[in-house]
């Protein structure tokens, strides 16, 4: 047989390409399942996180009931009923306009003390950011902070993702005597209460994060403020 | 995962299998003909991941998993595939093999397909497996495309750690995320050691490789050309 005349070289690349999806098709939907609950897991290790609560990615589940009090989702300042608060995806709400947007909320209890826990999702340099802010019951005080990301650079950008630049977060405020002001996330002296320094070299990471906060704090703000949770 | 693959076919079938020729296959491309100093293939991902050693190991073993494997299957294949379209099927194969260690990854190892999620796509372009081949796989048995896809691997994965080690070891002051020189020295602190931010930007990459071909040069007389 000639394998190179036309009609074997079509021949092949049509087995080779229905083989391969059919392999690779099998693959994704039996682990479809498997990577979804680990996915959920991370998110629910992530909320509790930013409360300072680590558990292991198979206790998240349980941990999460125990310490997450209430979860609703808010749109336009009042709460809308029947939809699960963990099933909100951020990356489409972003697109939206702030009065279109579902925000979801979670309501924490963590030894007596009551938390108010906010999903973030911005942009970084080369992908997403994300992360959760955990306030405490004054609704302006940062109790603790989470971030993560798709693919900053490591060494640089990537660093929002550790203790040292998310322990700056901690009892900074997001308010100026009623007003929001958010937390910024700058170059040089940080020593305010709205103020954390950003990382040298990431900057462009440094400058989403910023306008993360800025962009989905706000529109919890009224909210929060209007006390009806 | 190919190491136990490896050990495995060893146990069955042991002495014919590491004649000298073979053994050279593997240990070629760690010295003589290292696929990064010597033929500066896959110099991208060198830049790209040794800002830190974890993310190089966990690059360097994918790889190995991906060449030893892809070898064998192009090998496989060798008198079937059409000329025209080879460079397609070898596409074609490095890009399943890589989703397939990705959803596997995702689905039973969560962590480390978070750590290695970026270098995916790094691996279907790094030129090393489409050069082993082109090179090596389409005219060879499956045993010794197998030993060369090994053999190479290593010698990528040796020069990504080594430039990595010490990138972070002069970049951020630590290996593997543990600080090896000690906090109390920098100059932050009071000390009078500061780390050379230099090392995390891709050009001190590109210097690390340079000075390890020169030294690898200077030793080894064979690589000296004569002119």
């Amino acid at each position: 047989m000639n394998v190179n005349s036309n009609g074997y070289t079509f021949g092949f690349a049509g087995v080779m390409v229905i083989l391969v999806a059919a392999i690779l098709s099998f693959t994704a939907i039996s682990l479809k399942d498997r990577q979804k609950k680990n996915i959920d897991l991370e998110i629910k290790q992530n909320i509790l996180r930013s409360i300072g609560v680590q558990v292991e990615r198979s206790e998240a589940d349980k941990a999460f009931d125990d310490y997450i009090k209430r979860s609703l989702v808010v749109k336009n300042n009042q709460p809308v009923e029947g939809i699960d608060a963990l099933s909100v995806n951020l990356a489409d709400e972003i697109k939206k306009r702030p009065e279109d947007r579902l925000n979801p909320l979670f309501v924490a209890e963590k030894e007596g003390q009551k938390f108010y826990i906010i999903p973030l999702r911005g942009k970084g340099l080369w992908g997403p950011i994300w992360g959760y802010i955990a306030l405490m019951d004054d609704i302006e005080t940062v109790y603790g902070v989470t971030f993560d990301h798709k693919s900053e650079t490591p060494g640089l950008g990537a660093e929002i993702n550790t203790a040292g630049f998310q322990s700056q977060f901690r009892n900074k405020k997001i308010m100026r005597s009623g007003e929001f002001v958010s937390i910024e996330v700058r170059k040089g002296d940080a020593s305010g209460d709205h103020q954390v320094n950003g990382i040298s070299g990431g900057t462009i990471t440094s400058v989403g994060v910023d306008a993360m906060l800025r962009d989905i704090l706000a529109n919890y703000v009224e909210f929060l403020k209007s006390g009806n949770i | 995962m190919s190491e136990v693959v490896e050990k495995n076919v060893v146990e069955t079938k042991r002495e014919p299998l590491f004649s000298k020729k073979n053994r050279k296959l593997i240990t070629d491309p760690l010295n003589d003909n290292n696929p990064i100093t010597v033929q500066v293939l896959g110099i991208c991902s060198a830049l790209a991941i040794t800002v830190k050693l974890k993310p190089a190991v966990v690059m360097a073993l994918s790889v190995l998993f991906v060449l030893g494997v892809g070898n064998v299957v192009i090998s496989l294949l060798r008198n079937f595939i059409p000329n025209r379209i080879r460079i397609i099927v070898q596409l074609v194969v490095v890009a399943s093999l890589v989703i397939l260690v990705d959803q596997v990854l995702k689905a039973y190892v969560y962590d480390v397909s978070k750590q290695l999620s970026v270098f995916v796509g790094l691996i279907i372009t790094n030129c090393i497996i489409m050069g082993r081949f082109e090179a090596f796989a389409l005219g060879n048995t499956p045993w010794k495309s197998f030993l060369d896809g090994v053999g190479n691997a290593f010698g990528y994965g040796i020069i990504l750690i080594i430039v990595a080690f010490f990138r972070e070891l002069l970049g951020n002051g630590t290996l593997f995320d543990f600080h090896v020189i000690p906090e109390s020295w920098m100059i932050s602190n009071g000390g009078f050691y500061a780390n050379n931010g230099l090392m995390l930007l891709p050009p001190m990459a590109l210097i690390v490789v340079a000075i390890i071909i020169w030294v690898q040069r200077s030793r080894n007389t064979k690589l000296i050309e004569n002119n």
